[in-house]
């Protein structure tokens, strides 16, 4: 048994439980947590330049792991730079420990300076918050939020700790506690069984089955056990935007991303559907579009870890609640039991209709290639997926080049693919991307986005040289927010109301200001030559700025609350 | 329709609003909100009413058992229940309103619990529906001041919710 102060406390639990980075910046009421920090060499903190960058760090890293990344902001404006990052987490359910420094437990409520009641404030983005009462608590309490964050549905939980909780003076025993319980909390270890051979019997029975997987698929570590399913069914797959790559993208099975940017392919086959498996997808807007048109012949089977999930926007007929990978082995386990296959005249019949969809499209995402004069955005992602082989960590910002990159590059592994799904958080790729790359050294690390998303956090370039990241910064450079100006476009008539980038800076300089090499590309012959140059620097980080077409917009798209088949296939065809 | 949400929450600093807060984020309503501690001083006894299609009750009880402090919950209307509300209401009553008063209180099986020489208050205990029949028949002119606890309620029979 141990005396430690509190302080020591903190950043001994964050040893034991074998954390390895912590991404923060202090501030004063941290600092005895930052004194503590300085003499622990097992846990390594990341200074970032913006405590925004902190929690889109440590999300980066959850999302490649499964593991909470943790996060250490001080109080006031250290906590409330924190927010959006959280709030990211939060919609997509991602596994994550915020600490946050508080003024004194006896200053609490007195308008203290950079005093803000975090608890409250991160309230509706939060899975659980605690706030430390007496040091006493803190291991016991920060692992009960290691454990809320990464079982179940995972998501973000604040720790707040008063200063006077810290200090120096004031030592107590320390134990790591192994294990915490609690009574209230008791998340589903198993799906019903009886309802999940309801579902295999309704898959072996369906003539148009179709598999709707989403970001549950790769947090709950289910791809595995979904291929094995997709495979033994012969079942036609689509990925939501979280989803990519639970099952292989270059996999013929696959028919890629559905909902508003999804595959023709995809969203005619759901639309068609009969029986629909919907695993660890939540029937997002952007997914469904119009709720009351939504597969209006499909039975809907629901595979959630969160009960709140089923039958929230679309009624489920056979709701699973249980974690994907233990009700997706059980799900495989019972076909194998009852030792049937689908109907093979029915199989045929659906997959000649889905090839045709496929093929009459030319493919699951087609586009004009152009004469060459101009390098098309979806090139650069097609030119980055062989670059890099198909292997590479792929963060992305939030617009067009977001969907591209959704859209182009394959992903045949989870947990490759990281973006800001539900959230939208502009400026999220290049930290989320330097998150994965501090724990992945060896493997490429590429950050998709676009000269908007960048500038909202290119200060962490400066932490890029710092600790020696060399992500590669992948710019669709159009000169405008893209996204919202393919909406200008389509519904206010090309009134570009502040969607043009002007004063746009030289991002070469930029890059080599901070440090890193930079690459301007403007011609369609030096596009591979060139990322292939940028990806053999494998020790430097490389801004590679991108001029693409200006005018592109994302298709296909749906049409606003019609029913999935209705898009927009160009800026003149629709189905 | 309305129905009776009754959970038990760790008693906790914070709890409360979370379950507070749970409602406006989502847009349900509450009507009426009680919380008190139970026999257990561990935890809170909280009873709620609120508004809503079956769609949105199964979301509100879903997302209210998702609360970590949530331990228990149940929908008293589910079942057959007992729902209860306190009512404290200052009336007016000088001369021969007093008697009038007074007869109303009874038949209603309420009990006047303080009294000055031209005010009454009374107390009364009920349902919903009940407690509004009695404002109702003492009419609004001659009240001077109501409070309502809330709905509070309990399932009949062997069904307890308890840990």
């Amino acid at each position: 048994m141990e005396l430690l102060s509190g302080a020591e406390m903190v950043v001994r639990f964050l040893r034991d439980e074998g954390v390895k980075y912590i991404y923060g910046y202090p501030g004063g009421a941290l600092l005895h947590i930052y004194d503590a920090l300085f003499k622990e060499k097992a846990v390594t903190h990341i200074l970032v330049r913006h405590e925004q960058s902190a929690t889109h760090m440590a999300d980066g890293y959850a999302r490649a792991t499964g593991k909470a990344g943790v996060v250490l902001v001080t109080s006031g404006p250290g906590a409330t730079n924190a927010i959006t990052g959280i709030a990211t987490a939060y919609m997509d359910s991602i596994p994550m420990v915020i600490l946050s420094g508080q003024v004194g437990s006896n200053m609490i409520g007195s308008d203290a300076f950079q005093e803000v009641d975090m608890v409250g404030i991160s309230r509706p983005i939060v899975k659980h918050s605690f706030m430390i009462k007496h040091p006493c608590e803190i291991p016991e309490v920060m692992k009960k939020a290691f454990y809320l964050a990464e079982s179940g549905r995972p998501g973000p939980v604040v720790v707040d700790i008063p200063k006077d909780m810290t200090s120096p003076t004031e030592k107590f025993e320390y134990v790591y506690p192994k294990k915490v319980k609690l009574r209230s909390y008791n998340p589903a270890v198993r799906g019903h069984s009886g309802q999940i051979r309801k579902a295999a019997e309704m898959l072996l029975a369906a003539k148009r089955p179709i598999l709707y997987a989403g970001g549950g698929v790769i947090m709950g570590n289910g791809a595995a056990q979904l291929t094995e399913l997709a495979r033994t069914l012969n079942l036609p797959v689509t990925n939501t935007l979280m989803g990519l790559g639970g099952f292989p993208g270059s996999d013929r099975q696959f028919l890629g991303m559905l909902g508003m940017h999804g595959s023709y392919t995809a969203n005619l086959a759901m639309h068609h559907s009969d029986v629909i498996l919907a695993v660890g997808a939540r029937f997002d807007d952007r997914v469904i579009n119009g709720a009351k048109r939504f597969c209006p012949n499909a039975k809907i089977i629901h595979i959630d870890i969160d009960p709140a999930s089923i039958s929230k926007m679309i009624k489920a007929d056979v709701p699973i609640v249980g974690p994907v990978d233990s009700v997706l082995t059980e799900m495989v386990a019972i076909l194998k039991e009852i030792g049937e296959k689908p109907a093979a005249e029915a199989q045929a019949n659906w997959w000649k209709q889905i090839e045709e969809w496929r093929t009459s499209q030319g493919g699951l995402f087609p586009y004009d290639k152009g004469d060459g004069s101009i390098i098309k955005p979806q090139t650069v992602i097609e030119t980055l997926y062989e670059v890099t082989r198909g292997d590479a960590f792929i963060t992305s910002d939030v617009g067009q080049h977001q969907m591209f990159a959704a859209q182009y590059y394959l992903y045949d592994k989870p947990n490759r693919w990281i973006n800001s799904g539900g959230l939208g958080t502009m400026g999220f790729g290049l930290p989320a991307a330097m998150g994965v790359k501090l724990n992945f050294p060896d493997v490429d690390v590429a950050c998709v986005t676009g000269e908007g998303s960048i500038q909202m956090n290119i200060q962490e370039l400066s932490t890029c040289l710092q600790y020696d990241l060399p992500v590669k910064i992948v710019t669709l450079n159009n000169q405008a927010l893209g996204m919202v100006r393919q909406w200008q476009d389509m519904q206010y008539n090309s009134r570009y109301s502040h969607s043009y980038m002007e004063s746009l800076p030289d991002f070469v300089k930029v890059a080599e200001a901070y440090g890193h090499a930079g690459m301007r590309i403007t011609r369609l012959a030096d596009l591979k030559p060139m990322m292939e140059e940028a990806f053999a620097m494998k020790d430097r980080l490389v801004f590679l700025d991108i001029q693409v077409d200006t005018s592109e917009h994302v298709y296909p798209m749906q049409i606003k609350d019609g029913s999935m088949r209705e898009m927009w296939l160009s800026k003149t065809e629709r189905t | 329709m309305r129905h009776i949400i009754s959970l038990l929450l760790e008693n906790e600093p914070g709890a409360l609003s979370r379950v507070v807060g749970l409602f406006s984020q989502r847009n349900y309503n509450i009507e009426s909100l009680t919380v008190a501690p139970t026999e257990d001083p561990t935890l809170s006894r909280l009873t709620l009413t609120t508004v809503g299609h079956d769609e949105t009750i199964e979301q509100i009880t879903k997302n209210l058992n998702k609360l970590i402090e949530v331990v228990k919950l149940v929908n008293l209307s589910e079942g057959s229940h007992i729902e209860r509300e306190l009512l404290l209401v200052k009336v007016k009553a000088a001369g021969a309103q007093r008697d009038e008063v007074k007869r109303t209180t009874d038949i209603f099986r309420g009990q006047i619990v303080d009294v000055t020489s031209s005010v009454y208050t009374i107390q009364l205990a009920g349902t919903s529906e009940k407690l509004d029949s009695f404002i109702q028949a003492i009419g609004a002119t001659s009240i001077l001041e109501v409070v309502r606890s809330g709905v509070t309620g309990i399932s009949r029979g062997d069904k307890a919710l308890s840990i």
